[in-house]
């Protein structure tokens, strides 16, 4: 088939395009930027000016899309984790930070629903709710590990309890902060024009790069996810890998609700992060990582979580209602998905296979 | 199932436990649990709960979650999970309200309307699984949110329906002889089921029935079980797997029927946590997501354990909201436990 040279290096490098597992997201992406440009160019204006405090700000639907997508990739590292080390998922995330907000707001209004002066500094309240929350993953992460409970039904244990604890933690009083400085984690830095939350999910992303590159949590964690029997045969705690997952996601959780809690200087605690867990399970599942675990690729999750915030607000654009969105996601989701599916993409290349060879097909036939 | 001397005395509890299959041993735990739990409430709450009327209102309840897990459960035998079924449940309620009540349709069709749209979702996720071969969970996650996204399309806000003969059709009482109770006045108050409740035992018999004794039942505990080796056995995995949801497909829209005729009215936040729920029942009736093992009479107890624990907190006078959320995650969590400690001892020998 191969016969030329040149030929065969041009099909190689859009076989090897194909196979990165980065196609998808970025495809994905690049397909919902055609479509917004030919709809409307004005989607990609960014304008630079002041808001009402006369403060520095950049505006436009690109910035609302970074914005917004933050909580959702930061969730995403840690989600990945656990997807690869346990070949699972974390539903309870949503709940989670339900948890980890309510602690914040604890701790910061010390009980008062209304307190004129915070209580306690920001920085004691946040390591609290990064406390918790790794302890909280700890406690889905014993369950996985040791108890050997799937993902999934070990955390639904949280998702039921979890908002009902997070009401709890604050006597189901809905605390108010009245600290200006609290809001800048989830809105602007004082001369920043970029938004904080943004800002926040690169330093996550670099930390997690920086992590990946200089120790081997990923190469122990791929290995323990690909085969737990082996991985321990060659030395490693695999209990331990899937334990430190699901407490990395946790602090990534406790991140998460500093930012939503931010956004709002409240918590609601039935609505806050609500269906969070579902898009977070999306976007990785979107950076084409296997959800039974093994290898992952954390740029592509994250791209994933941009994607689906990228497709949330194109759909708000078209005066969706926020009720009605989820139907369109579904249809969008199961479209990217099953044109990914590897039954249907060798399909798909068996097709243009018979194709090419259209005209010996016609003379047998 | 391996004991041959089931009646000799001389076997210990201990061999009895080793010698039986995953699938019982959950299922006499469950059942165990429940009754401990049940009677334990009527000799320490007493009250309402000496009444029959207590536990026929349960069912009353929960006859809808009933239906819904037992899809459930033969799907996550099968090693599959389906979480649409509680946005097709709102679906299901808030178009037959909309055609009863707007377009002032009749009943019969108004059933048809909701197993049409179980058919559908299962007609589709379970091609989706089966023959796509797309993971069960991102298929159905798109389920739910397509399902609750179109009850909002559907209509937005809820609704009580007032059609004539729907109302009729809700409101009639089966009543049971001998088992009413004299209210304070003495006046004799019979006891009562709703039809939800025939529909739901009749479906829990009939499943049974179907996972014991024919190919089809055997089959799904086998593609749980191992798939390659289904496969080598000769069972059909794909079709197995495709009527496995097209099943829970078709029982989620009965249950939002029976659901529907239990509360009257059509919401977009109706039924909502129902899949957690159903799941939740599944696990604590002994069906495990590995696949392979499980029991609808099991998960019938398990429905009936979770609703009774709830029922347990509110009479206790624990009456915050956020009690029970925590008492059922707990109970979850026990069993959970309880089980995979089991099942690891179970393999050490």
């Amino acid at each position: 088939m191969q016969k030329n040279t040149s030929k065969s290096s041009v099909a190689n490098v859009f076989s090897g395009i194909f196979r990165n597992q980065l196609f998808i997201p970025i495809a994905a992406l690049l397909l919902l930027a055609l479509f917004n440009f030919i709809m409307d160019p004005s989607f990609f204006a960014i304008s630079f000016g002041h808001n009402n405090a006369g403060n520095p700000v950049l505006s436009g639907r690109l910035i609302t899309i970074l914005d917004n997508g933050s909580e959702l990739a930061i969730l995403a590292i840690g989600m990945t984790l656990v997807t690869a080390a346990s070949g699972g998922q974390d539903i309870s995330v949503g709940a989670a930070i339900a948890i980890a907000g309510s602690v914040i707001l604890r701790v910061l209004c010390g009980g008062q629903v209304s307190p004129e002066h915070l209580q306690a500094p920001i920085i004691v309240g946040f390591l609290a709710a990064c406390i918790v929350a790794m302890l909280f993953g700890a406690f889905n992460g014993v369950l996985v590990a040791y108890f050997k409970i799937q993902p999934m039904v070990a955390t639904l244990i949280l998702y039921t309890a979890g908002r009902s604890i997070a009401s709890w933690i604050n006597n189901s009083q809905l605390p108010i902060v009245n600290e200006p400085k609290f809001g800048y984690f989830g809105g602007l830095i004082p001369g920043i024009p970029i938004p904080t939350p943004f800002l926040i999910a690169v330093l996550c992303m670099i930390v997690i790069a920086l992590v990946l590159k200089f120790t081997n949590l990923g190469l122990y964690t791929q290995a323990v996810g690909i085969n737990e029997s082996s991985s321990k045969l060659n030395g490693l705690n695999p209990k331990f890998i899937k334990l430190l997952s699901f407490i990395i996601l946790g602090l990534c959780v406790a991140v998460a609700a500093l930012i939503k809690v931010s956004r709002v200087s409240t918590i609601n605690y039935s609505v806050v992060a609500k269906d969070i867990e579902m898009d977070a399970i999306l976007a990785v599942a979107l950076g084409g990582n296997a959800l039974s675990g093994g290898k992952f690729s954390m740029p592509a999750s994250i791209i994933g979580a941009y994607v689906i915030q990228f497709l949330t607000t194109t759909l708000y654009k078209f005066n969706v209602r926020a009720d009605a969105l989820p139907a369109y996601k579904a249809a969008v989701i199961i479209l990217l998905v099953v044109l990914s599916a590897p039954v249907v993409r060798d399909k798909l290349s068996s097709l243009g296979k018979k194709l090419k060879s259209g005209t010996r097909v016609k003379e047998v036939g | 199932m391996g004991n041959k001397k089931s009646s000799s005395g001389g076997i210990s509890i201990g061999a009895r436990i080793k010698g039986m299959s995953d699938t019982n041993l959950l299922l006499v735990i469950t059942i165990i649990v429940f009754f401990v739990m049940y009677i334990g409430a009527m000799i320490f709450q007493g009250g309402s709960f000496l009444k029959p009327q207590a536990f026929l209102n349960i069912l009353n309840q929960q006859a809808a979650l009933i239906i819904v897990s037992c899809g459930l459960s033969l799907v996550m035998i099968t090693g599959g999970i389906d979480i649409s079924v509680g946005g097709v449940v709102a679906l299901v309620s808030m178009s037959c309200a909309v055609y009863l009540d707007y377009l002032g349709g009749n009943i019969v069709v108004s059933i048809l309307i909701a197993l049409a749209i179980g058919l559908a979702f299962g007609l589709v996720q379970g091609y989706l699984v089966a023959y796509l071969e797309i993971q069960p969970f991102i298929v159905t996650l798109a389920g739910m949110f397509f399902a609750r996204g179109m009850t909002t399309i559907v209509h937005t806000n809820p609704f009580n329906v007032a059609n004539e003969k729907f109302v009729k059709l809700k409101d009639t009482r089966i009543t049971i002889p001998f088992l009413g109770s004299k209210n304070v006045k003495g006046i004799y108050i019979p006891a009562y089921i709703e039809i939800g409740v025939i529909v739901a035992l009749i479906i829990v018999i009939l499943f049974f029935c179907l996972l014991r004794w024919t190919k089809l039942g055997r089959g799904f505990y086998a593609v749980g079980g191992n798939q390659y080796s289904a496969l080598m056995l000769g069972i059909n995995v794909k079709r197995t797997k495709f009527i496995s949801h097209l099943l829970s497909g078709i029982l989620a829209g009965i249950g939002g029927f029976v659901y529907f005729m239990h509360i009257g009215s059509g919401s977009p936040s109706h039924a909502t946590g129902m899949e957690m729920d159903a799941i939740a029942s599944s696990i604590i009736g002994g069906t495990m997501l590995t696949g392979g093992v499980g029991n609808i009479i099991g998960t019938f107890f398990g429905v009936l354990s979770l609703s009774t624990i709830q029922n347990i907190v509110a009479l206790a006078g624990l009456d915050e909201p956020w009690w029970i959320g925590i008492t059922r995650a707990a109970m979850l969590c026990l069993f959970l436990v309880v089980q995979s400690i089991i099942i690891a001892n179970k393999n050490k020998d």
